[in-house]
This record gives structure tokens, C-alpha cells and sequence, in this order.
């Protein structure tokens, strides 16, 4: 059959197509033409495997992500679950207050399950988030990694700062939600993650 | 309406003319003169000296090889920050002291917006670019999105032009290391691999730096390395870049600062653009690094939408931020 593009991001194409008699999604990385063979093979292929692995991971500690069904690493296709829901993105700046509000909970509780088993998911923005049948969705791990590094967990939540602030301005306490959803589940030291926020605000040029 | 710049946040000092006939920009004038360190990287203070010594001459200069007058001039307007203390409060007294003399209004602005504004005035078909801003200092993915100039992506250490000239000054190579390192690395074709270090739209080169030192420590081909150093911090840039056009959906992108002078790194930005369908855009050499009338223009079109400052509150701001500025000269 032919394949529909869903979307086209920067660095992969998201296919729609059929696996075994299944409305499936693919997510293709694409070779960039600006960057040299040696650097696009390695960043492919190890993007590729990282995030399926992360999902793989994710899932089993409880944080919704599409189901895997296929990894091609040599063409970078990781074949997967289609989820028919709503970006985050777009939904959030017209839900109601209180929906809202719960939405942020959930994403600053699921970081936080992330984080507890020191799954950096490396690119939060709430365009990698899904609400499908109310369940939260994390999507594209592909610039995530595992470390044990409070930093890491911190420049973590500060991507989806920087988003929200870029994205979300009119809502500011949005992203205060979020860390009342990560404190009440972040096994670790909160506190220690929310002073390296800090710190990365003030590290960042002329704060 | 004409309107006198005066730029000075780092090692340039520029004095710059610029002229708006029903909305177009036209340079009247735009005079340039750096201050080369002796050894190592720029001194502030050394810096300032340069720039007081200069100023008087460049703004005599400015008005004399165009066709008007200090008294036909109808704004002053200065680099506001962000930038080096020392220089910026040069740049700012000098233009303090020519608003009052020929008594008009003085406005100050944000510099790393005026790189933006620059390229939509003066680059046909540029209107709503992503911009990506890569000089000494200053590393950052900038786009306009919800009423403000909004920073998606930058560097969480040092700036590109910084991280290739503290790389050329390990080498002996003079300041500024970058046009050497690209001489250098147009020869190399080994590559050596390095950290290519993204965080979601944030870029870091320190990783890169020392590993990069550390290749030419082993006695590595300097030209590979140059080659290996050049290709992977342009792709790092190249790719945040790309993600931000993704995610504000925008159709064009354009290049500013110093390191933009750099033919890869155009290449590489020019190939992902066309790749999406994309424009893209860049500014003459003079209006892409530090110059005065890129800050004449935006004082320019923030008087005309109503912004006025008073000589009082003209103080300088080393940490101005791209999103502190209230736009309210477009939509």
C-alpha cells in the first residue's frame, strides 16, 4: 500500500502504513544531505536503536508509549503502534483550566517515573506528547539516553521549559504544575533536580 | 526618516546611516573598525579604549561619504546589550553625547534582535525567518512567535566563534581563529569523530573543544581535525536550527553574526533549506557581523511604532535578553 506522510520533522518522516493487517506508524529518519556520511550513518543508527530501547524501557516501568513492532537500524525505521489522540501542543492553550492543570500534573508525574528509573527522554516538549483516550503519551526519544546525572534530569524538565515559555507563554503556571507532578513522584531529591534547574537558568547567557 | 546607529557591544565599533522611504531600508551608510587584541582573546577594558578612540572619527566619517547632513539625521539609536560592559557603555555615551548635541531623540536597542530585523530590511522576500545567530559570543536559534523574539535554541556554554577561537588559539593560530580554521579544514577529509551534543533544541561545545585539543595533543592531522571540528559543530547547528523551523512551521531561514561569513557553514544551512522547501537568507558580509546600521535600523522601527527613552533611562544592559524586547513594530 502506499504510505501517507503524517508528518515531516526535522530530523524523521512519520509514515502512516500497515504491518500484518495493522494500521501502523513508521518513523523514518531521513539522511540529511548538509551533514557528512560519517556523521549521518552514525546518528541514524544510533538514534534508531537508542530510542527503541528507551521505549521499550518506558513502557515496562508504567509510562505510556506506542508499542514497538519492528526495528530496521540499517534504514532507521522503528515500526510502532499508531495512536489516533491529539498532540499536547495543540490542545493544551484551549482546554479548561482544571483539565489543564491535570494534564501538567500528569506530564511532571510521568518525567518523574522516567527519571526515577534515569530515563532522560531528551526532547519534552509538549509536541512530543499525545493524549489519546486520556491516557498520556510520550513520543520520539530520539535524542533521549539513560545516566544517573541530576544535571541530565534537569536540562530534561528545562527543554520543556524553554517550551512552554516559547509555546504556552499565556499559561505561566503551567509548567509549576508539572514540577508539583515530579516532586510527588520523583523518588531522588526533588529539590536537588529543582536547584539545577536554577542553576541552568542562571548558566544561560545573560539571566 | 534617517536614524543614526552606533554599535559596540564586543570588539566592533560601528556607526551606521540608514534611511526608511514608506517602509524600505535603505543603508546610507555603515563604517566598521575592530579592535585586534595582541595576544589572546579581547581585553574589555583594552576593548573600550579602542572604541573611545575611534567613535569621534567614525561618526564624522558615517556622515561624510553620504549625501546628507547631521541636521537632516532624525534619531540616535546604540547597542543596548547585550554584549561587554566596558564597550557598551562606550558605544552608549557616545551616542548620549551626539542626541544631545544635535538635539534628537535617542532610542536604545536589543543587538541580537537587530541581527533579525537587519535581514528582513535589507534581504528581499525575508519576512518571518528563523534565525540563526552564530558569532563570538553569541549562539542562538531566534524566531518570532506570540507577540516576542523567543529564543528555541542556544548554546548551554560557549558561543561557535568562541568555541573556534579558543580551538585556534591552542594552534598560535591570530584572532579571529574562525576564516584560518576554515582555510584549514577545506583541506582536511578525514573524519574524526566527536561529541555531537544536542539537548532537545540546546546545543554544548565544550565536549567537543577539548576533544578537539586533545586530537592535535595526540598529533593528529590538524587539517582533519579542522575538517572534523567545522563539520560537526555546523551539523549541531544546522540541526537545531532545522528543528526550530519544524516547530514554529516556518517556511525561512536566515543567517547572522560573524560565523555566518563561513562557506560550509552556509552550505550546510543552504542544503537543509532547500530540502524542506525552505528559503533562505543571507545578509551582505557588513550587515551580518556587528555593524552600526543594523542598529539604526531597529532603533528606527521602534521609534516609528511609538517607543520612546529618555537620555535617564538609557542605561546600558549587559544580560539584555532577545526576549526582553516588547515588539511592537509588527505582528
Amino acid at each position: 500500500m502506499t504510505k501517507k506522510i503524517l508528518y515531516r520533522g526535522a530530523e524523521a518522516e512519520i509514515l502512516l502504513s500497515t504491518y500484518m493487517g495493522r494500521t501502523v506508524v513508521e518513523k523514518r529518519r531521513v539522511q540529511k544531505a548538509y551533514r557528512i556520511k560519517e556523521i549521518d550513518r552514525q546518528l541514524i543508527a544510533s538514534r534508531t536503536r537508542e530510542e527503541a530501547k528507551l521505549m521499550a524501557e518506558s513502557r515496562r516501568i508504567g509510562v505510556s508509549v506506542p508499542l514497538i513492532y519492528d526495528v530496521d537500524l540499517f534504514n532507521g525505521i522503528i515500526t510502532m503502534e499508531y495512536l489516533a489522540g491529539d498532540r499536547v501542543k495543540d490542545i493544551l492553550n484551549i482546554l479548561g483550566k482544571q483539565k489543564r492543570k491535570r494534564i501538567c500534573q500528569k506530564i511532571g508525574e510521568s518525567i518523574a517515573r522516567l527519571h526515577n528509573h534515569d530515563i532522560i527522554h531528551g526532547d519534552i516538549t509538549t509536541s512530543n506528547m499525545i493524549l489519546f483516550y486520556d491516557r498520556l503519551y510520550f513520543i520520539d526519544f530520539g535524542l533521549g539516553c539513560k545516566t544517573i546525572e541530576i544535571e541530565t534530569k534537569a536540562v530534561d524538565l528545562h527543554v520543556l521549559m524553554e517550551a512552554f515559555e516559547s509555546t504556552h507563554s499565556q499559561y505561566s503556571s503551567c509548567f509549576n504544575n508539572v514540577l508539583d507532578g515530579y516532586k510527588k513522584n520523583y523518588r531522588g531529591d526533588p529539590v536537588r533536580v529543582l536547584h539545577t534547574i536554577d542553576d541552568i537558568i542562571r548558566r544561560g547567557r545573560y539571566r | 526618516m534617517i536614524c543614526l546607529g552606533i554599535e559596540g557591544t564586543a570588539h566592533s565599533i560601528g556607526v551606521g546611516i540608514i534611511q526608511e522611504r514608506k517602509g524600505t531600508c535603505q543603508v546610507l551608510s555603515n563604517k566598521i573598525k575592530t579592535y585586534q587584541p595582541e595576544k589572546g582573546g579581547i581585553h574589555p577594558r583594552e576593548a573600550a579604549n579602542h572604541h573611545a578612540a575611534k567613535i569621534a572619527g567614525l561618526i564624522h566619517e558615517s556622515v561624510r561619504v553620504t549625501t546628507i547632513d547631521f541636521s537632516d539625521i532624525d534619531l540616535i539609536s546604540f547597542s543596548q546589550g547585550p554584549g561587554l560592559g566596558p564597550c557598551l557603555r562606550t558605544a552608549a555615551t557616545a551616542a548620549r553625547a551626539l542626541a544631545l548635541t544635535i538635539e534628537k531623540p535617542l532610542i536604545g536597542v536589543n543587538h541580537c534582535v537587530a541581527h533579525l530585523e537587519i535581514g528582513r530590511g535589507t534581504v528581499r522576500e525575508c519576512t518571518d525567518p528563523v534565525l540563526l545567530y552564530v558569532s563570538g559570543a553569541n549562539t542562538q536559534v531566534i524566531a518570532f512567535a506570540e507577540k516576542k523574539y523567543r529564543v528555541f535554541g542556544e548554546t548551554l556554554d560557549i558561543g561557535i566563534g568562541n568555541c573556534l577561537d579558543k580551538f585556534g588559539r591552542a594552534l598560535g593560530l591570530e584572532f579571529p581563529c574562525g576564516p584560518k580554521i576554515e582555510q584549514l579544514a577545506a583541506k582536511g577529509s578525514q573524519y574524526l569523530p566527536l561529541p555531537y551534543s544536542i539537548k532537545g533544541m540546546d546545543i554544548a561545545f565544550s565536549g567537543l573543544l577539548t576533544a578537539s585539543e586533545n586530537y592535535v595533543k595526540k598529533g593528529k592531522n590538524l587539517e582533519d581535525v579542522c575538517f572534523s571540528m567545522q563539520e560537526t559543530t555546523f551539523a549541531m547547528l544546522t540541526e537545531v536550527t532545522e528543528r526550530a523551523m519544524a516547530h514554529t512551521e516556518k517556511q525561512e531561514v536566515l543567517l547572522g553574526g560573524g560565523v555566518a561569513s563561513n562557506k560550509r557553514l552556509r552550505e550546510m544551512v543552504q542544503t537543509m533549506a532547500l530540502n524542506r522547501g525552505a528559503k533562505f537568507f543571507v545578509p551582505t558580509r557588513d550587515l551580518c557581523i556587528d555593524n552600526g546600521a543594523m542598529i539604526a535600523w531597529l532603533g528606527l522601527l521602534m521609534y516609528q511604532s511609538g517607543c520612546r527613552m529618555s537620555i535617564d533611562n538609557s542605561l546600558i544592559n549587559q544580560r539584555f535578553r532577545t526576549d526582553m524586547v516588547e515588539v511592537t513594530w509588527r505582528d
